[in-house]
């Protein structure tokens, strides 16, 4: 049994000459040879499959245009689909790059030790893979138990994984998306209304008078139908606020940016609510009617003027004044947007929770243009026995320390792997589905040293990501195109479904995600939990039960259905009972007040940046997602590199010019591995660098992406845990400028 | 601040992020045309001026340069082309308003032009010559004939071709730097300057060497008051026509046009055949070659210049 | 008939959706663009403006790469759009001298290429595939001579501007301001 376990690059022996031979013929020759002959062909000459994207979690319905010699020639979103109005964004419309990279994962790979102790990967047969992965498994099943052993998913393959993982016994999983991103919300906002918001998030932009982003930047998120509805919005002459401290696109498109200073939301916020409240702007009916904690509301923000809130945010008193009038004009058509990536300074579930309080106030929500209530269809189980019982899960570790957490939290599973901090629930082997974990987690040492301690890793990945390195066996995943999945069910405006197929058989030896937790589950003896041959009779089954059939959702890809839980709106003074303690939407929280939170949200000073450092705010660029799309010929022809944004007095003080690289350390002394351009732009304040995440990928066999700027993750060390539930704060991050190597100096230094 | 940039990956190569279409092909072939415009020229024109006697060189050794320039002109054309086999396409359509296509037909007439001028002489320059064929021996006895009238085309011809390598560049509205009407002229007088100066480098005739340098002198203060002109009626331009300037007045380009252009390539060269002619000893071929340096000189920077300045971004 | 584009700038986030678009839809090699984004930024913090434009040939009424080029591979079809039949097309590289908006390419073929205005879809009726992918909605197409086509109705009450007027060439590309 090995203990340490190296980062292993792909491109080491393994993957072997046919990997090369088929690159040198794949991209120098073939490729150039059908652009000779190939110039657009028509939509007549073209085969269309439906499928829905996978390149991000919005999941737009979409088709697969096949031409004859069976290449898919592009990707069009599905018209009638509301994830996408048939309008896939750039990362959809790219999705075919996925499929054609030449730098996939082409075969199983095991990990083997050399006699001098070195680690290479070696292609293997699936069948030997597979054996490997399950017998691991039974050992870890009889030595520990099932629980032990551990998932990290991420998208529609994680959850085929998340199947096997139950029917194994084990429910140790977590998924980035929660702790590290959205989580806050979800507690905030179950805590405040008694419902989440949702994925696509329920806001009605398209009808909105007013939409509210608090550091929400849509636009460079690409979130498909929001992005539309923004516009359209724009088109009606709604008012849109930014608070963002960088001038992002969305903030260059809003009839009011507020340049606020970093981690200062809060005060903001509570500034607004003390001018709806004590200005008498607040919708009376609605807060009389439905809500419960107004006077303690009232008494909390008496001395949160505009005045005090200049004094923390830097934003004038006359323009919160104004902003907050604008909101409370609009109201109740108003979106406070509920943000998506909350996880920045460890107090994120307290400022969504103050932002749906001002939601509240508004009377903004289940009214046109604020929040709708949106429906989705069940998807009908097929058949199958009962899971078996789980003695424990992400449950018990998130247990009595994040109570409201409501998923897996990815760091505690890392630290439940860990002998070292003595977890009750300890967890020996982990599989990973769909998520790059090293570059999508903050604090990197965790995860080194949580991968070096568990004695197993299998990956399911497409690509040779970073964490395929950390991998014992490495299972090549078919994209999205060349598969079945589950299907898509998101609740919206109008109940829908959309199916996902293949459009061309899998490529290299590369299977679908169901069919790898399937053959894992038959050497499992979980014969019963994977009932079929094909994926596509469970589909089949499922649609027939909902009333069409596989045959009819090849042709239509999308399926609409009519509501059945009435209006997307509120009636005028309709009773309504809230899925909260009280029933109504608690202004003051019964439950964070009981868990010994705060019940009504609070600024509180966090760190500011140390002279010569600057804080570092990371977001997304709208034609990548995070770290996966990166390699994507496609998409790393519109963008192959991040850049480091200085404000110009910052530059002119280093003295850092246009393009020039350089290596960013932050207050822990962390260094970039790899160098990243300047680009000097009054889009950011002085105090500040933005960086678009998902860059600076180590993975040499990744061609494309391979030392192309630099990652941020690399630079939040410091997490900023949120008691409530558990998310990863990562905007406490200070970061400096090295204008030399620093490998150089490393070297200087030991001679 | 003003800031522009792409923010859609944009990198084509040879496009960006500064245009390079056009490599080092296009100004040796416009040297090599302005040197053939100006060997072709004189040799017309000491010809209609009835001295083929005392300029031989001009009239008779030179020219013998002048197919061998348009040939390997045209073949540094045919190279940068980058769709090659298609290049007969030049030839099936005439197109009054592309330079392009008017320096393909001046090259088509002007090439055998100035064959046959070389052949009319063949005989005289190497006696032992043959023709072998009793049509071409008639055809040389025609073109003897003819010989006048055959100049006078022939003169017609070289300005054409001097001021086209020129308009090449200045039918260019796109780049700034080369869009001025003052370039055909300046190519049209340096290209005969650098014929001039490879016919004195050739000619072992003192005396047709001083006639030559007389002339040439001429055409360099022509030059050098073109070029003045030229940055004046920059200066006085737009934006976008300053900024091309700058490139030469502190820019870039400063240097290698100042020194190696108008110093070496035309004031030292005026200064040394000045001298010659007042009777100092001067090497025949520096200033030659100081010229016919000076004069690849300027056309690769004004080649490469000129593909830096544009309207945008 | 006379065929333009109308790029909303209030309304464009930058994302290359459509240039994605047209690289798949034409097949246009990796590497290379026929559409492309600027961003363009006034001001200093917070007093700032933004704009992104989504740009591409621009097809012009007085078009500079026609008339330059030697051969007439470069030419104008019914509607204004300017073309390059590939055949033709000797890789002489003066018609990419001649576009003061850098818009045309050596395709690695050899030949010149270029946006068409995704002519072979417009001739059926259809939108340029980058009008039918923006997410935003912000590019509008259609015949200038048709008062009711999108680009005339979007044209009909917003101030807009040209790239690069000074040069001449009459350019069909209207940028909503």
């Amino acid at each position: 049994m090995k203990t340490r376990r190296d980062f292993i690059k792909i491109s080491t022996v393994g993957v072997g000459a046919a990997a090369i031979s088929y690159k040198a013929l794949g991209s120098k020759g073939f490729g150039l040879f059908e652009s000779k002959l190939e110039g657009p062909v028509s939509d007549e000459d073209l085969t269309p499959y439906p499928t829905y994207c996978e390149v991000c979690f919005w999941k737009c319905a979409a088709w697969a245009y096949v031409d004859k010699k069976g290449r898919i020639r592009k990707v069009l979103g599905n018209k009638n689909d509301p994830h996408c109005n048939g309008r896939l964004c750039p990362r959809g419309t790219g999705g075919v790059g996925m499929t054609y990279d030449e730098d996939r994962l082409k075969t199983p790979l095991i990990r083997e030790t050399r006699n001098d102790g070195t680690q290479y990967f070696r292609e293997a047969s699936w069948d030997e893979a597979l054996n490997k992965v399950a017998d691991k498994m039974k050992e870890v099943k009889e030595k520990h138990g099932p629980e032990a052993f551990g998932l990290f998913n991420h998208g529609t393959p994680g959850g085929q994984f998340h199947h096997l993982l139950r029917a194994y016994g084990s429910e140790s999983n977590a998924e980035p998306a929660f702790a590290n991103c959205r989580g806050p919300r979800m507690s905030a906002y179950f805590s405040t209304f008694g419902a989440y918001v949702g994925s696509p998030e329920s806001t009605d932009i398209r009808d909105t008078k007013c939409l509210v982003l608090i550091g929400s930047h849509i636009g460079e998120n690409m979130h498909n139908s929001q992005v539309q509805e923004m516009s359209e919005a724009i088109d009606n002459g709604a008012t849109i606020i930014t608070v963002d401290p960088r001038f992002s696109t969305a903030a260059a498109h809003s009839s009011f940016w507020l340049p606020i200073k970093p981690a200062t939301d809060i005060a903001l916020i509570m500034a607004w609510i003390h001018v709806l409240i004590y200005e008498e702007l607040f919708d009376k009916d609605f807060v009389e009617r439905y809500t419960f904690g107004f006077d303690q509301l009232k008494e909390h923000v008496k001395n949160m003027t505009p005045e005090w809130a200049y004094g923390i945010t830097d934003i004038e008193p006359e323009q919160i004044r104004r902003t907050a009038k604008e909101m409370a004009g609009a109201a109740p058509a108003v979106v406070i947007h509920p943000g998506r990536h909350l996880v920045w300074y460890g107090d994120d579930t307290q400022r969504a929770r103050a932002m749906a309080i001002l939601s509240a106030l508004l009377g903004a929500w289940g009214k046109r243009g604020s929040l709708y209530f949106a429906e989705g269809i069940k998807i009908p189980e097929y058949p199958q026995p009962h899971y078996p019982e789980t003695k424990w899960g992400w449950r018990d570790w998130n247990g009595d320390k994040y109570p409201l957490a409501t998923m897996g939290i990815t760091t505690e599973l890392l630290k439940a792997s860990i002998p070292r901090l003595n977890y009750e629930h300890q967890v020996k082997a982990w599989l990973i589905a769909g998520t790059n974990l090293p570059l999508a987690m903050p604090d990197k040492p965790l995860f080194k040293e949580a991968a070096a301690a568990v004695e197993f890793i299998a990956v399911m990945d497409t690509m040779p990501m970073e964490v395929t390195g950390y991998a014992d066996v490495v299972f090549p995943e078919a994209t999205y195109l060349e598969r079945y999945d589950v299907i898509r069910s998101a609740a919206n405006r109008e109940p829908n479904i959309a199916l996902r197929m293949p459009a061309i058989e899998p490529k290299y030896d590369s299977k679908p995600g169901w069919w790898i937790a399937k053959q894992l589950g038959e050497r499992l003896g979980l014969h019963d939990y994977f009932n079929y041959d094909d994926y596509a009779e469970v589909i089949d089954w499922q649609l027939k039960k909902l009333g069409t059939s596989l045959e009819e959702m090849k042709k239509i890809g999308v399926k609409k259905f009519p509501r059945k839980s009435g209006p997307l709106y509120m009636g005028e003074g309709e009773d309504f009972e809230f899925n909260t303690n009280t029933g109504k939407i608690e202004l003051y929280s019964v439950d964070f007040a009981d868990h010994g939170f705060d019940p009504i949200p609070k600024y509180t000073k966090h760190p500011e940046p140390p002279a010569n450092f600057y804080r570092l705010i990371y977001g997304r660029a709208p034609m990548h997602t995070f770290s996966r799309t990166i390699n994507n010929p496609n998409l790393s022809d519109l963008m192959s590199e991040n850049s480091v944004w200085v404000n110009p007095k910052v530059a002119d003080l280093w003295g850092l010019k246009k393009g020039q690289e350089v290596w960013l350390k932050n207050q822990d002394g962390a260094i970039t591995t790899f160098p990243v351009k300047i680009r000097v732009t009054e889009r950011i304040r002085w105090d500040s660098v933005y960086m678009v995440h998902g860059f600076g990928h180590a993975n040499k066999k990744l061609s494309r992406a391979f030392g192309r700027g630099a990652a941020d993750t690399e630079m939040i060390t410091n997490v900023m845990v949120d008691p409530i539930m558990g998310g990863t704060g990562m905007r406490g991050n200070f970061i400096t400028f090295l204008k030399e190597d620093p490998a150089l100096n490393r070297k200087e230094a030991k001679a | 601040m003003k800031e522009e940039l792409f923010v859609s990956g944009r990198n084509i190569p040879n496009i960006d992020p500064f245009l390079k279409i056009w490599h080092w092909q296009i100004p040796l072939y416009l040297f090599l045309g302005g040197l053939a415009a100006g060997i072709l020229f004189f040799a017309g024109y000491f010809v209609v001026r009835g001295k083929e006697k005392e300029m031989q060189t001009a009239v008779k050794w030179a020219p013998l340069l002048a197919p061998i320039a348009l040939v390997l002109g045209l073949g540094a054309l045919f190279w940068d082309l980058k769709h090659k086999l298609y290049f007969w396409q030049l030839y099936t359509t005439i197109r009054l308003e592309s330079p392009m296509g008017w320096g393909a037909w001046t090259l088509m007439i002007i090439t055998p032009l100035s064959l046959i001028w070389v052949a009319s002489y063949m005989k005289e320059i190497f006696p032992w010559w043959d023709w072998k064929f009793k049509l071409l021996d008639k055809f040389e006895a025609f073109v003897i004939k003819y010989r006048v009238p055959l100049a006078w085309v022939m003169m017609i011809y070289a300005i054409i071709l001097g001021v086209y390598t020129g308009i090449l560049l200045s039918a260019f509205n796109a780049r700034p730097l080369w869009n001025t009407s003052i370039l055909g002229p300046l190519f049209l007088v340096s290209g005969f300057s650098t014929g001039l100066a490879a016919t004195i480098w050739m000619s072992k005739d003192a005396a047709e060497r001083k006639v030559l340098s007389q002339i040439d002198l001429v055409f360099i203060f022509v030059e050098i008051f073109l070029i003045i002109h030229l940055f004046m009626g920059f200066l006085a331009g737009s934006e976008t026509s300053i900024e091309a300037a700058n490139l030469f007045l502190g820019g870039p380009f400063t240097v290698s046009f100042w020194v190696f252009v108008v110093l070496l390539g035309l004031v030292f060269p005026a200064v040394l055949e000045t001298l010659e002619i007042w009777g100092f000893h001067v090497p025949k071929w520096l200033p030659a070659v100081l010229i016919l340096f000076g004069g690849l000189m300027f056309r690769f920077i004004m080649v490469e210049a000129g593909q830096i300045t544009r309207y945008l971004y | 008939m006379r065929y333009a584009m109308a790029i909303d700038t209030k309304k464009c986030v930058g994302c290359g959706d459509c240039v994605v678009a047209c690289q798949t839809e034409n097949n246009v090699p990796h590497g290379y663009c026929r559409d492309w984004i600027v961003e363009r930024v006034d001001g200093t913090y917070p007093s700032l403006s933004l704009e992104f434009r989504s740009e591409r040939c621009n097809h012009c009424d007085n078009s500079p790469c026609v008339r330059c080029c030697p051969t007439g591979a470069s030419h104008i079809v019914d509607g204004g759009v300017v073309l390059v039949t590939p055949h033709k097309c000797i890789g002489c590289g003066a018609c990419i001298e001649s576009c003061p908006y850098d818009a045309r390419y050596p395709h690695p073929e050899g030949h010149v290429d270029k946006c068409t205005f995704c002519i072979h879809r417009v001739e059926k009726g259809q939108n340029p595939a980058c009008v039918d992918v923006c997410p935003t909605n912000c590019l509008h197409f259609g015949d200038l001579d048709d008062p009711n086509s999108a680009v005339s109705l979007a044209l009909k009450d917003r101030k807009w501007k040209v790239l690069a007027p000074e040069a001449g060439t009459k350019p069909q590309l209207y940028f909503l301001t």
